[in-house]
């Protein structure tokens, strides 16, 4: 309990002391920040950047946390437990090389990949296709794939762990019964692996959430605000702005963002009921 | 049971979040008092500071026994520096001793208190009195204490391939007199030389200090307006001046007439430019600094022996050719000590020894900066070394420096946010000119500002 407190109730409150001052890296308000209430949320909420970066945020989380990484990888742990071991090793190295990557070395590959002479556009151009600049023109969607990409490999091994668990007599009978397969997979399986759909559901979210370094390295959050998410735009008030106590504050709303997400969840998906 | 464990982990993850941001300094003392640390900046074509730094160290241990030098390149643009050295200064543990300190942050960062003053130093150094007296001022903090030791100076003018220039038969050497003579040209050249960039401004936000100084006060301190009056110490708002700058943005970017969007908003666009796109013909004109000839000079990162009779340069036209007829800025670097030094003699030693006649010279030279010393301008190896040393000198004469104030580095920032809204045509001129007038209302409140509307 005592770990708890220091550890994770503590970082919250000094994150969220931090946002009530105006600290700031350089300047007189580095030496002493002083008290201002609530003036930095104003100042947020008022903000024109904000309101955009949320949705930016949000659309992001939903394409590729929710959507893009469960999704896909839920339909790869259940091809991958009815294809031969080859196959299985072939693509569970592939996916799982992504997730292995640090970050920025992840970054930089996606960065490559979508340049605007990079990789995908020379595949296209070789089968007659122009590509277009896809970090300038679709700086989201980019970020989005990209996030696809790497967190993919984590959803994956949770479901087919969670897979694993799903007794085959059930499945079986089902069948039996004259279940289709999509019927096996939705009033069966779904609601078997529940638990770990909630608790992936929750890690890939928090984790997507917290997304900085690969769309700083691909796109600065740019052009103009058109990827900044509320990290790049917290580090960007914080750090390139000088305004700490501002960018303290985008921090306090993630997590606010974050608890929103993780009730959600809880409620939804009810894990401690069986 | 397992809800808390799930919420452990959600909180936990939030939590990391926030860490990661803000997480302080321990305690302990930067070094024992015989390392001086040395935080400078090295990033890509940029390295005579590395280079001087390294020098230095070697003849400060050879004159001081028992003392050692400890160098901290920080590789990063110009802002990415000026936040890892904030961050840097914001722990005793990381502090350095001895900084490169840009003279527009000095006032800010002596009033954060990571800066100590240098009076008591500089009252016993005969070399003070050779530094001209407008540098000197360069380097003083808002209560009027030094704080900075400058290095050199720079102004900025238009540098232009003369060859390109004839090859599309304009005439040479190029003397613009308004902007529109400056936009004919690039136009002249896209037209004559389809594959030959025409002019580079640097704009957006990742170029930091590079836009709004290069480019956009370039262009804002030839028209009738400026940023800030300093006389009633406010800011200037709603000016017209502001939104034709930004609107000569708009004509170089929105009229293909300077490098693609994307190009200029890489980070690495001003590498390009001085390693590659001007010394391979690539870009006919470049709103640049009397300092980017070092790159081309046998110490710099991208040799050019024929940089000089390639390279022409013409002043700066103000907007429609109003007296003076030309307009540069002026900026240059410091040596400051950190406030926390343990051992401040020591570190004073080292900025002496490294800002010597000799030294400063060498440094000039290598950095193709304006001398800040009268001995140093005045010595004819100096004068020698490099060719533009007199065009460059001769501009000082128009040249304007930037608002000294602690809340420049934040309206700084906002004014290349409406440089990058412009350039990538997510808005017109006017209103990001109305965005970037709120920016600085925010900043620095109603009172500090001025309306010109």
């Amino acid at each position: 309990m005592i770990l708890l407190t220091i550890f994770l109730v503590g970082p919250i409150i000094s994150s969220f002391y931090g946002s009530l001052t105006n600290a700031s890296l350089s300047g007189a308000a580095a030496q002493n920040s002083s008290f201002v209430g609530f003036d930095n949320y104003a100042a947020l909420f008022a903000d024109p950047d904000f309101p955009k970066s949320v949705i930016l945020t949000l659309v992001f989380l939903v394409a590729s946390a929710i959507v893009g990484q469960n999704v896909l990888g839920l339909g790869l742990a259940i091809l991958m437990r009815s294809s031969s071991r080859m196959v299985r090793s072939l693509v569970g190295t592939f996916v799982v090389t992504a997730w292995v990557l640090p970050e920025i070395v992840a970054a930089f590959a996606a960065y490559a990949f979508f340049n605007e002479t990079g990789t995908l556009n020379n595949m296209l151009s070789a089968v007659g296709i122009d590509g277009p600049n896809w970090l300038y023109a679709l700086p989201l969607l980019s970020v989005s794939l990209a996030n696809i990409w790497r967190g993919t490999a984590f959803s994956m091994l949770i479901y087919a762990a969670a897979l694993q668990d799903v007794p085959t007599e059930i499945t079986e009978s089902a069948e039996v019964d004259g279940a289709r397969g999509w019927q096996r997979l939705l009033f069966i399986t779904i609601p078997m692996i529940r638990r770990s759909i909630s608790t992936n559901l929750m890690l890939t979210t928090l984790q997507t959430l917290s997304v900085f370094t690969l769309i700083f390295v691909m796109t600065g959050g740019g052009p103009g605000t058109d990827s900044s998410t509320l990290p790049v735009l917290a580090y960007q008030e914080a750090f390139q702005f000088g305004q700490l106590g501002f960018g303290t504050a985008i921090a306090t709303v993630m997590l606010v963002v974050g608890a929103l997400f993780s009730i959600a969840y809880i409620r939804v998906l009810k894990p401690e009921v069986d | 049971m397992k809800k808390s464990y799930v919420s452990a982990v959600a909180l936990s993850a939030a939590a990391a979040l926030v860490l990661s941001g803000c997480s302080a300094g321990g305690d302990e003392a930067s070094s024992d008092s015989t390392t001086i640390k040395v935080a400078y900046q090295k990033f890509g074509a940029f390295i005579q500071v590395d280079d001087h730094m390294k020098a230095m160290k070697e003849a400060f241990e050879a004159e001081n026994e028992g003392l050692t030098v400890e160098l901290v390149p920080i590789e990063g643009q110009e802002n990415d520096y000026a936040t890892k050295l904030a961050l840097m200064n914001q722990s005793p543990a990381t502090a350095p001793d001895v900084m490169y300190e840009d003279t527009f942050r000095v006032q800010s960062d002596s009033d954060a208190g990571y800066l100590a003053p240098l009076d008591e130093y500089t009252e016993g150094w005969s070399d003070w009195d050779n530094f001209y007296d407008n540098a000197k001022s360069a380097g003083l903090g808002s209560d009027g204490l030094t704080y900075g030791i400058p290095m050199g100076t720079d102004t900025r003018a238009i540098w232009y391939n003369k060859d390109l220039f004839a090859q599309a038969g304009l005439e040479v050497p190029f003397a613009p007199e308004t902007w529109e003579d400056v936009l004919d040209a690039a136009a002249t050249i896209k037209a004559e030389l389809p594959d030959v960039m025409p002019l580079n401004v640097y704009s957006g936000k990742a170029q930091g200090e590079a836009a709004s100084m290069q480019g956009f006060e370039m262009l804002l301190y030839g028209t009738s307006d400026s940023l800030y009056d300093a006389d009633d110490q406010k800011w200037m708002t709603g000016s017209d001046g502001f939104v034709d700058s930004l609107g000569f943005i708009e004509d170089v970017y929105q009229g293909d007439l300077g490098p693609t969007p994307e190009q200029a908003l890489d980070k690495n666009v001003g590498n390009l430019v001085l390693g590659e796109w001007l010394p391979q013909g690539e870009l006919a004109m470049a709103v640049d600094g009397s300092w980017i000839s070092g790159t081309w000079l046998e110490t710099g990162t991208a040799p050019w022996p024929e940089w000089n009779d390639v390279m022409g340069q013409a002043a700066m036209p103000t907007q429609t050719g109003d007296a003076p007829g030309a307009t540069s800025m002026s900026g240059g670097w410091t040596l400051a000590m950190g406030s926390g030094a343990q051992n401040k003699d020591a570190a004073w030693d080292f900025i002496a020894l490294a800002l010597n006649k000799d030294n400063a010279q060498s440094y000039d030279i290598a950095a193709s900066q304006i001398a800040v010393r009268s001995d140093v301008s005045e010595d004819a190896n100096y004068q020698a070394a490099n060719p533009t040393f007199g065009f460059f000198s001769e501009i000082v004469e128009f040249t304007h420096f930037r608002p000294a104030t602690s809340d420049y580095a934040q309206i700084s920032s906002a004014i290349t946010v409406a440089m990058e809204s412009v350039m990538t045509g997510q808005q017109s001129p006017e209103e990001a000119a109305a965005v970037y007038d709120d920016a600085v209302i925010g900043i620095v409140g109603e009172d500090g500002t001025t309306s010109k509307k």
